[in-house]
């Protein structure tokens, strides 16, 4: 019980940490993060400074906060691999989103601190996105599992 | 610039806590997909993290004008909020994820997404505001 209440904690502290830098970022407006896609208009750069900002700090605590410092590929998530049209096309449609609303799940959570009906209607428009999504690749892994190895020849 | 250099900072400071200290990556769509869906001590751990992402926005739009309404009108935001949850489910992550700690590991996974979703964001962003003029206030 004690390990739960800790885990909690250093995760409401992280979250909280996360989401003072997107709000002193100015990400959590999703004005700012259309400039920075809008090449043609009144570019900001602010985005990438961000984002520079960020993989600075992680990239380096990654590389020399811990004892096994051979490589990065331990670090990757289980199971995760491969270079396919899930990957390309999820993250595709996922930029028409962002690119259309100024919201990537982060700042439209921060932006409940709005108090706008409409990121209470982005968000629970995500959640149903990530609910077709779960049902749509179960629906597609489970004949895999269950296709025998013998009939492919 | 400054500050955005510095929010980026403490976004990477988070990150490396959340993985330090909880052994997690701070993916946003992933903490979201896990306090939506999944059960348990698992969810809990997710809906804390959120917790606190709502307390720094609801602190910051109590006292500054940093946390501004969508500026879309709901239908449309309802389209983009089903491609965004759609979409970074289907790729297993997003800016944080993808963006912020798979950049960070050097995962070439996460650079294609990023090359990717950041392609079809400024495609987008020009189509919308420059082909079709949907929105021009800035």
């Amino acid at each position: 019980m004690g390990g739960d209440v800790k885990a909690r904690l250093t995760a409401a502290l992280a979250g909280l940490i996360f989401g003072v830098g997107l709000c002193v970022s100015g990400m959590s407006d999703p004005k700012n993060v259309i400039s920075f896609l809008d090449i043609a208009g009144d570019w900001s750069p602010n985005l990438a400074g961000v984002m520079l900002g960020a993989i600075a700090v992680h990239a380096v605590w990654l590389r020399w906060g811990r004892k096994d410092r051979s490589s990065f590929a331990s670090l990757a998530p289980a199971g995760k691999s491969s270079i396919d049209s899930k990957l390309l096309g999820g993250a595709a449609l996922f930029g028409i989103g962002w690119g259309l609303s100024g919201y990537c799940p982060g700042p439209s959570v921060v932006a409940l601190g709005s108090g706008a009906l409409g990121v209470v209607v982005f968000l629970v428009s995500m959640a149903i996105g990530m609910a077709l999504s779960r049902v749509l690749t179960t629906r597609h892994a489970l004949p895999e599992v269950r296709t025998p190895p013998a009939t492919a020849s | 610039m400054l500050l955005a250099i510095v929010g980026g900072l403490l976004i990477g400071l988070s990150a490396s806590l959340y993985w330090s200290l909880n052994g997690r990556i701070a993916g946003i769509s992933s903490i979201l997909n896990g306090a939506f869906f999944k059960g348990g001590d698992e969810r809990w751990v997710n809906v804390c993290f959120l917790l606190g992402l709502v307390i720094a926005g609801v602190a910051f739009g109590a006292f500054t004008d940093r946390v501004p309404a969508p500026h879309l009108p709901l239908l449309p935001l309802a389209g983009a909020g089903l491609l965004v949850g759609f979409g970074t489910r289907l790729a297993g992550g997003c800016t944080s994820g993808h963006g912020v700690c798979g950049l960070s590991r050097l995962s070439v996974r996460s650079l294609l997404a990023v090359i990717t979703f950041m392609a079809t964001g400024v495609v987008t962003v020009f189509v919308a505001r420059h082909v079709l003029k949907l929105w021009v206030a800035t």
